[in-house]
């Protein structure tokens, strides 16, 4: 087929209605928050000392850091849609809560004594927390997915990688209220470890569905 | 990547043609492909020569940029320009089209406008691989194609032979594009 042939097929091909992809975005992330969500007032619930942890820099820390990943995750995410995106500095914005995290395990190996780093950074909750993360995740990453099928990501893999690590970063946000481990060194090790679980579900989804 | 893209000029006809063509004008949009072609071509001329690589699959790389920016074309968002969003889908398909002719690490690609003095024509003699993928449609998915395409029948004259609606001609064709694009992509692997 020459290429004027194929111009002519593609000419003669009906125009679909315009896509708006923010809106398509977003509204697909709030869906899948809202399933997050729903699976959180099942499963899983607040903890009984709630109103109590509110006032522990440790417990609202890991607030802080779930929502410093999941907020520069989804706006990087939301702009790899296009083709012609340019992550910029907005990249840059991952590393916040890294350094974040750092900072707050480097402090709490200060003020904790060697003998109880080991205790803390197993807590209680491991097992629970290393999946209800990616429980919590899986209804956000598949909203993403679907989402951004509708743009041109060039990278699927890496594309897919990034939505599963947001949506592990929004489920940890709601996971934070539940788990009582809130220790820097329990959030440094498993909420990572989650995250990465996340991650590569996304990036074995993004190859299969998110390549054109 | 490769350095920082040529602005094209402020009142970027393309982006114009784009909105014309999404808005219904089938002239207008021909037309852009047109001038697209062209210069997707040019691009992959260079990029195909800098790796080494024959002139023969050039052809491949250009239509595949035409059909995943027919395909995608209302995802693109009128309040950027088009050119930098054509330039990104151009580099990405013809990396594709050299990574599937063997060439494993890709030069950098110059983006279309520094080509734009000399628009290169098509080479009348070039074999694609879309001939080969339309055997992969249905029957009536392929009839429909080469009517439209090879023969240059329009929407109206294909519905009247083949005795279907027009609309259920535009549906046919429109999903006979989307597996096409679909076959080549799954040709990559």
């Amino acid at each position: 087929m020459r290429t004027s042939e194929l111009i002519a097929a593609l000419a003669a091909d009906p125009v679909p209605e315009p896509v708006h992809l923010g809106r398509r975005f977003f509204g697909a992330a709030a869906l899948g928050v809202l399933g997050a969500l729903a699976l959180y007032l099942v499963f899983v619930g607040p903890r009984p000392d709630f109103a109590e942890a509110v006032r522990t820099i440790r417990f609202d820390l890991k607030f802080v850091n779930a929502a410093a990943f999941a907020l520069p995750s989804l706006m990087l995410l939301f702009r790899l849609a296009r083709p012609d995106a340019r992550p910029g500095a907005l990249a840059l914005w991952l590393f916040a809560p890294l350094v974040l995290l750092g900072a707050a395990v480097a402090v709490e190996m200060m003020v904790v004594p060697p003998g109880q780093w080991l205790s803390r950074l197993v807590g209680d909750n491991w097992m629970y927390c290393s999946t209800m993360i990616p429980m919590m995740a899986a209804p956000i990453l598949a909203a993403l997915i679907v989402a951004m099928r509708a743009g041109a990501p060039l990278r699927p893999g890496w594309t897919g990688a990034l939505a599963g690590a947001a949506s592990a970063g929004a489920a940890a946000l709601l996971y934070a209220s539940h788990c009582t481990d809130d220790s820097p060194l329990f959030v440094a090790t498993w909420y990572p470890l989650a995250t990465l679980v996340c991650a590569g579900a996304g990036a074995l989804l993004g190859r299969r569905f998110l390549a054109w | 990547m490769s350095a920082a893209s040529v602005e094209g000029p402020p009142d970027d006809p393309w982006s114009s043609m784009m909105k014309a063509a999404i808005a219904g004008d089938e002239g207008v949009y021909r037309r852009l492909l047109e001038e697209i072609s062209r210069s997707v071509r040019a691009m992959a001329r260079a990029a195909f020569a800098r790796a080494r690589l024959g002139d023969a699959d050039v052809e491949d790389a250009v239509q595949e940029t035409l059909l995943a920016i027919h395909l995608k074309r209302h995802t693109w968002d009128p309040s950027q320009k088009l050119s930098p969003w054509v330039n990104a889908i151009a580099r990405h398909k013809i990396i594709d089209a050299m990574r599937r002719r063997g060439a494993r690490r890709a030069e950098p690609i110059e983006d279309f406008e520094e080509f734009l003095a000399a628009p290169a024509e098509e080479d009348p003699h070039a074999l694609s691989d879309a001939k080969r993928l339309i055997e992969t449609l249905s029957p009536r998915q392929r009839d429909i194609v080469r009517s439209i395409s090879l023969d240059g029948q329009s929407i109206a004259a294909t519905a009247a032979r083949l005795s279907m609606t027009e609309v259920a001609v535009r549906v046919a064709l429109h999903r006979a594009l989307k597996s096409l694009g679909a076959a080549w992509r799954s040709s990559l692997s």
